[in-house]
């Protein structure tokens, strides 16, 4: 089992670190939330760096890697707890880029790379993470489709273009590409979810109508949930970074009967043991990027669900204790550990949680 | 690299894999020790023994020490390879581990010339078997409360005392030997020297204990005016807590340098999925329980993690936040991992779990008495606590308890 990162990757990872850090304190994260509004300013330097269009092929205007590349973006992100629609663009970019038509990658590709947002609807409100449970339903006639159902979690929807959504032809599950000015007004309703970062959408489907090539090659419900997957491990693993270092900050600095609470062993212990799980998620992260780029294969899908099963249990066990760990403090809308928190549960319960994802891979590596 | 070293490579990893699988030893007829710390037979030291000089002669130990003293004079990557092999083969260990893997580089690295010619080659074929004598009765995780000592007199200096948990003691030729030379010293610490030890004089007597198993494997070695040459001592004088600490670097792999090969029978995830694929646990095969199933999937993946981890630190731009946190948790993780994988396997047998060594326990009863000598690496090297302490204060920079 090998892992490699590419010169290109390599540069991505250094970019995105010193541009995160930079860019995006803590702070600023807070002041989105508190505003409730869309960092337009943020994204458009995204934009401006490539990232749209990491995914997308070099001919249609992108920088022609898979969507794996985006793993160094998405976890130096996520140690800042930035709420961005990359995750969601790029899912779709990738999606389109592999089970889209010809006309498709030509009408929607570049307008990706120019910063046109795309956005994900794969759950609904019967919370199931397995698309076998999609119940909209897309029915073929008058050369066209048309959609009943509602979607849930959809972030950034109000600020995007394009929106993909699953939905049953008959038994099977596909993806569709629609654009948001097809959505009437009022459809689209904001919903509250736990992590305040994240600005997401309920969109009511019913009796929207969608040409007929405005859906893509079928299997590609595989690689979206793959590639989700593997970016919400991203996340997670940069969110365990980061909230690491945050206790780890405050148990260096915070006294208790005159001594440094980190020389505690009740709180050191616990902090190895955050440390050992976070070098652990990273290697299957990386590990699970390296295999998605040759292809959503069984492999791949064994990488993946480890990588997320790792996360979801790093993550909340790292962001558990940081609240404890603050003491007082930590119970406080101003500690930032409350947003790891937030953020560690909206990544675990959207992605699938652990129990779900060990349930998947006992088929896989036992069956 | 260039292609030239890169075929070289590829045509040594070919060799190597040949070799052991021409080479591997057939089962011995008797139960093996699981780790060098167990060795607790003659016949089990003799039949380790003459593996370990077998390998040695065939060239895949000690392949990046200088030629001068015995090594290959090779990079440490044709090591690497071999020592790869030998877990992927499940070769036996090498019971010279002490030597090995830290009295040797120890030795490489401080020792004196004279040193090096004397007692490396000797470590590599298993001639010369080494102890360590750290651990006394009053100061284990305190290692620093050291009281044995050791008297300047003439040319000699005379030890008394005793040393506990002594492994291989009784095999032993040397010791690394931790002894208190001045009870006058501003700390603790201060006092200490370190001796590399002849076992085979006058006052010097290794007693074996018996092991949680039932087995042997480790001694006290008592030291009644026992008189080891004046030259035995390593570095100065009141030196030796120094000389111990990079010893434990070597110990807990925190700094490289070993000879390579293997000090325990490897034994994963992947071995307790096998065993639950054939044994019965309340009427229906194990693997078909949901319970069962539910924890395999997690330490297959904790498994995975451990070996990933080792491969991406090296990759440049993963090596990670925390500098030295794979390598110094590494004894921690791959201990208690398997302390709780051969605990775990143990509940797929039914009732039959609560057999011991014997016939009619599965595998002879090898699980059982696999959980049981798995606290010998989550206690020895270093307790479990002590290597969270280590982690956290070194590599997380907390402070000091
Ligand atoms: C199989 C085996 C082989 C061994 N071989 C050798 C050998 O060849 N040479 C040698 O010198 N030694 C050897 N040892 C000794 C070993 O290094 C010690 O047993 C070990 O360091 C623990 O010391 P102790 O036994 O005195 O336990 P103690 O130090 O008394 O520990 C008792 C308990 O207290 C905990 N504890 C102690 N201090 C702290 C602390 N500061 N914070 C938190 N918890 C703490 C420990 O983790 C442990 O759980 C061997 C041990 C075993 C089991």
């Amino acid at each position: 089992m090998k892992i490699t990162l590419s010169d290109e990757q390599r540069l991505l990872l250094e970019t995105a670190q010193s541009f995160f850090i930079d860019r995006c304190p803590i702070e600023q994260t807070r002041k989105n939330m508190s505003n409730g509004k869309f960092d337009q300013s943020l994204w458009q330097e995204m934009v401006e760096l490539g990232w749209a269009g990491v995914n997308i092929p070099e001919e249609f205007g992108g920088l022609g890697l898979g969507i794996e590349s985006l793993v160094p973006i998405v976890e130096s992100m996520g140690r800042f707890v930035v709420g961005s629609p990359i995750k969601s663009t790029a899912v779709a970019a990738g999606l389109i880029s592999s089970f889209g038509t010809y006309e498709q990658k030509s009408i929607y590709l570049p307008r990706i790379v120019k910063g046109e947002i795309a956005s994900i609807g794969f759950i609904e409100e019967n919370g199931a993470w397995d698309d076998g449970f999609v119940e909209t339903v897309a029915e073929l006639r008058d050369g066209g489709f048309s959609l009943t159902g509602k979607k849930c979690f959809v972030t950034d929807v109000d600020c995007s273009s394009l929106v993909l959504v699953s939905a049953k032809v008959k038994n099977e599950t596909n993806i569709f590409i629609i654009e948001t000015s097809e959505i009437p007004e009022g459809l689209v309703k904001r919903e509250v979810v736990i992590d305040e970062t994240v600005r997401s959408f309920q969109i009511d489907l019913n009796g929207l109508f969608i040409g007929e090539n405005q859906v893509l090659g079928s299997g590609s419900n595989r690689l979206a949930d793959l590639s989700s997957l593997l970016l919400n491990a991203a996340e997670m693993s940069g969110g365990v970074s980061g909230v690491l270092q945050l206790t780890v900050d405050y148990l260096k600095n915070r006294k208790a009967f005159d001594r440094l609470i980190g020389s505690y062993q009740s709180l050191k212990h616990p902090m190895v043991d955050i440390l050992i799980s976070s070098e652990a998620l990273r290697s299957h992260l990386y590990y699970a990027a390296n295999c998605l780029s040759s292809g959503p294969d069984k492999e791949a899908e064994i990488a993946i669900r480890m990588a997320s099963a790792s996360g979801s249990e790093a993550f909340a066990y790292a962001s558990d204790r940081a609240i404890q760990f603050h003491g007082g403090f930590g119970f406080t809308y101003d500690c930032n550990a409350q947003l790891y928190m937030r953020r560690a549960l909206w990544c675990q319960y959207q992605g699938g949680d652990q129990v779900y994802q060990k349930k998947l891979l006992e088929t896989l590596l036992l069956d | 690299m260039s292609d030239v070293a890169r075929i070289e490579i590829e045509e040594f990893r070919e060799e190597v894999r040949n070799w052991f699988t021409e080479n591997k030893p057939q089962d011995p007829g008797f139960l093996l020790p699981e780790t060098f710390m167990e060795v607790g037979t003659d016949e089990q030291f003799e039949f380790l023994r003459d593996w370990q000089r077998k390998v040695y002669e065939a060239g895949y130990i000690g392949i990046s020490w200088p030629k001068d003293y015995g090594g290959g004079g090779r990079p440490q990557i044709f090591q690497d390879i071999a020592t790869r092999e030998m877990v992927t083969q499940r070769v036996p260990f090498m019971p010279n581990t002490i030597g090995l893997n830290w009295a040797g580089p120890l030795i490489l690295k401080v020792g004196t010339e004279e040193n090096k010619r004397k007692y490396i080659k000797n470590i590599l074929s298993a001639e010369d078997i080494w102890c360590q004598g750290f651990s006394e009765p009053e100061a284990g995780s305190d290692l620093g409360n050291t009281r044995c000592s050791a008297r300047r007199d003439g040319d000699d200096y005379i030890i008394n005392g005793s040393k506990i948990w002594t492994s291989l003691g009784t095999y032993a030729k040397y010791m690394i030997l931790l002894a208190r030379t001045s009870k006058e010293k501003s700390s603790k610490y201060a006092g200490l020297s370190f001796f590399l030890a002849p076992m085979g004089v006058d006052g010097i007597d290794p007693e074996p204990i018996q092991k949680l198993t039932g087995e042997y494997g480790f001694c006290q070695t008592f030291f009644d005016d026992a008189r080891i040459p004046a030259d035995c001592l390593m570095g100065e004088e009141g030196d030796g807590w120094k000389t111990a600490m990079i010893t434990l670097t070597f110990e807990r792999g925190a700094s490289g340098g070993q000879a390579g090969g293997t000090s325990m029978m490897e034994l994963n995830a992947y071995d307790v999925l096998e065993l639950a694929r054939r044994v019965r646990r309340n009427g229906k095969l194990a693997i078909e329980d949901t319970y069962v199933r539910e924890k395999l999937v997690s330490f297959l993946i904790e498994f995975r993690g451990n070996q990933l981890m080792s491969a991406r630190e090296k990759v440049p731009g993963l090596t990670g936040d925390w500098p030295g946190a794979v390598s110094l948790s590494g004894k921690l993780r791959n201990t208690e991992l398997r302390r709780r994988l051969t605990q775990f396997s143990l509940s797929l047998m039914g009732a039959n779990a609560a057999r011991f060594v014997s016939e009619n326990s599965v595998d002879g009863g090898k699980w059982q008495r696999s959980y049981l000598n798995s606290f010998s690496a989550t206690i020895g090297g270093g307790t479990s606590e002590i290597q969270h302490n280590i982690v956290g204060e070194r590599v997380l920079g907390l402070p000091k308890d």
